[in-house]
């Protein structure tokens, strides 16, 4: 071990020595583009992101780099603003002539930026979650989160489990909860999901007893599942708790998998089960788990480095910029085209978000065991059962 | 029975809230003639500030002073430094003074608190009380017997102290309560202060329910913007009961009709009343006798 540290200390000693005068020359650099929402009101999404972005670029440059050039990150804020987001994807190519692109925060910013790289036939990892990113499969178009549609696959398969077939529904009308409510009915079906009542609440609202109360009333509704972001989701909780419906399961979605949701929903909160990622049960995952180095790894060192808790949003940025960091490798190359074809061929990448596995009609990789299923129990997560 | 009481509790709570704010346009409106848009942001920084003191460590009630003092200095703050020193401008100038000073309040505090959603703990406890079948909150007992003591308080005040005549003075005629000797300065000052104050209430007596961010002013001004239209802008006892009729309209609509048309639904009302009595449900026809 030793030697192989020391070398790569002379390696970005001898990386900064000679690597710094050169830089100014495309060649010797690796120019990565990102555009992110650190601004604004998905800055809860973005900021996570940019975090991560320059923390690991910073971390694989300093140990010498990618096939010995250095990575150099060019970020711009869109403040939530798909206009803007265009604006700068189109000064990343023709100005900046990046390689690659990890970024889009949100799904609206992603799409607006699409047009740009495929016509320049640049990769465009994108951070955003909802599932028209890759579908229909676009050739320089990748993604690393988890669709909503796989949030809702994995709820209607536990909810099979437990042989709960009659829900209600109660959904954001923000685009995240609205997207994800459209999946849930749409693949309902598949798993003899019948939906009873399908209520709604403003991303803002304060109060969803009414709504709640109508889902009460109504005869035979066996569990029921909230799609949404942001307070929401804590604050049907919360009413869920105050209406005494404890004894009818509540299903959150991955969009509250953070700390701040059972913090903000309080004892409310227990017993409620979501889909999420590995990386909110690090440390609880057994040691066999593939998964259980990348998340704890990459959680002490977010949280060493901005003395935050991790998110998986940061997560998603962590995944695309190490899928790129090892097509570059494998491409040996920084020609965009190359690296395109090695990210679809990416294979077994263990990531935050699940092992991914790419191919030609899959730019996403991920299949429903990147999802754990989580219940809240005594304030923390806690895994539903290792095999499911 | 019990669906109908617990639409109405919902109801009623959250009116009392969008009531309170609407007594601050109220009181804002009269004393000075401006419809004053950052009214939610004190709202917000009752909330916020409180959230803060309390984590670092100040008991709640005390926590909860503070956050009234902070607003009612930006209160007037935004009196002296913004619309002092535009007056006689017209009133669409004035309206978008406070819009602008919203959104700065919204920007100061994004940097000064954080980005994140912050609850406080509930002032009785979280278990549910069942009135006739109905689950409440205590916090919304908290809430309707706080909006009750202000408004008290405000008509008190209002009707049955010198100051408070003042200010009925200034309200009915400016002019003329200059020329009785009322510095009506003081008293536009004294309203921005005292809508101010009104908010932050509003804001600690929620946040326990809905929890608060840097940025929940902009729908509470807008929903409290509309029930004192409802009610009749620059009538107190307006903005109370169109606060109250805004909340009830929202939660029998989402839990009779349909959730989806929620806002929808309340605003259409509105309208309608609007339309119809163009001066509010409990507005005065302006008679000016000369």
């Amino acid at each position: 071990m030793k030697p192989q540290s020391k070398l790569k200390y002379v390696l970005a000693a001898g990386a900064i020595a000679f690597g710094f005068p050169q830089g100014a020359f495309a060649q010797n650099t690796i120019k990565v583009g990102s555009v992110l929402s650190v601004t604004g009101p998905s800055s809860f999404l973005g900021e996570p992101e940019d975090k991560t972005l320059r923390l690991y670029v910073d971390k694989i440059n300093a140990a010498g780099g990618v096939n010995g050039k250095k990575i150099e990150l060019v970020i711009y804020d869109d403040g939530g603003d798909a206009n803007k987001a265009r604006t700068f994807a189109t000064r990343l190519v023709e100005d900046d002539k990046v390689v690659a692109m990890v970024g889009g925060t949100s799904t609206g910013s992603t799409m607006a930026m699409i047009p740009v790289f495929e016509e320049a036939q640049i990769p465009f990892i994108s951070l955003a979650g909802a599932i028209e990113v890759i579908d229909p499969v676009r050739k320089y178009v990748f993604k690393t989160p988890h669709t909503d549609k796989m949030a809702c696959e994995k709820i209607f398969e536990d909810l099979k489990k437990r042989n709960l077939t009659k829900i209600g529904m109660i959904s954001g009308t923000d685009g995240f909860g609205a997207s994800m409510r459209a999946q849930c009915v749409k693949v309902a079906p598949n798993y003899g999901m019948q939906i009873l009542i399908d209520e709604n609440y403003g991303p803002r609202d304060s109060d969803m007893t009414a709504q709640l109360t109508k889902i009460k009333n109504t005869a035979g509704v066996q569990a029921v599942v909230n799609p949404g972001f942001g307070q929401g989701p804590a604050i049907v909780t919360r009413n869920y708790a105050q209406l005494g419906m404890g004894d009818i399961p509540l299903y959150q979605s991955h969009g509250v998998a953070s700390k701040s949701f059972i913090e903000l929903a309080g004892k409310a909160a227990e017993g409620v089960r979501l889909p999420a990622a590995a990386l909110l049960v690090g440390d609880k995952l057994p040691e066999s788990d593939p998964q259980k180095k990348v998340v704890t790894e990459y959680k002490q060192t977010y949280e060493s480095a901005t003395k935050q808790p991790v998110s998986t949003f940061g997560g998603h940025a962590y995944d695309g910029l190490f899928i790129l960091v090892e097509a570059i490798k494998r491409a040996n190359s920084t020609d965009s085209k190359k690296i395109r074809d090695e990210i679809e061929k990416t294979k077994g990448f263990v990531g935050t978000g699940g092992i991914v596995n790419m191919s030609a009609t899959d730019h996403l990789g991920l299949d429903l065991s990147a999802f754990r299923m989580l219940e809240i129990k005594n304030g923390d997560w806690n895994l539903v059962e290792s095999g499911s | 029975m019990a669906e109908f009481l617990q639409f109405l509790i919902s109801g009623l709570t959250v009116g009392a809230v969008y009531a309170l704010v609407a007594l601050g346009f109220t009181l804002i409106y009269n004393a000075s003639g401006v419809v004053n848009f950052a009214q939610g942001e004190f709202v917000m920084l009752g909330g916020m500030v409180t959230v803060f003191a309390a984590a670092a460590g100040v008991p709640l009630p005390l926590a909860g002073l503070v956050a009234v003092c902070v607003a009612v200095a930006v209160g007037l703050l935004l009196h002296r430094l913004a619309i002092e020193p535009a007056r006689g401008a017209s009133a669409v100038t004035l309206i978008i003074i406070t819009i602008g000073a919203s959104i700065l309040l919204r920007g100061i505090a994004q940097v000064m608190f954080d980005k994140q959603f912050h609850k406080l703990p509930a002032f009785s406890g979280d278990t549910p009380v069942d009135v006739l079948g109905a689950a409440v909150q205590p916090q919304s007992f908290w809430v309707l017997g706080g909006a009750a003591v202000v408004v008290l308080a405000l008509y008190v005040f209002l009707e049955h102290t010198v100051l408070g005549k003042a200010v009925l003075a200034t309200a009915a005629n400016r002019l003329a309560a200059r020329l009785v000797g009322i510095n009506t300065t003081t008293i536009m000052a004294l309203a921005f202060g005292g809508s101010a104050a009104i908010g932050a209430v509003a804001g600690i007596l929620i946040t326990p329910i809905t929890l608060t961010s840097y940025d929940v002013g902009t729908l509470l001004a807008l929903k409290g913007f509309a029930a004192a239209m409802l009610g009749g802008m620059g009538n107190p006892l307006g903005a109370v009961l169109g606060g109250l009729i805004l909340g009830l309209l929202e939660a029998f609509g989402a839990g009779y009709l349909s959730s989806t048309y929620k806002d929808a639904f309340a605003f259409l009302v509105i309208l309608v009343v609007l339309f119809a009595a163009p001066q509010g449900l409990f507005g005065r026809r302006v008679v000016e006798r000369v």
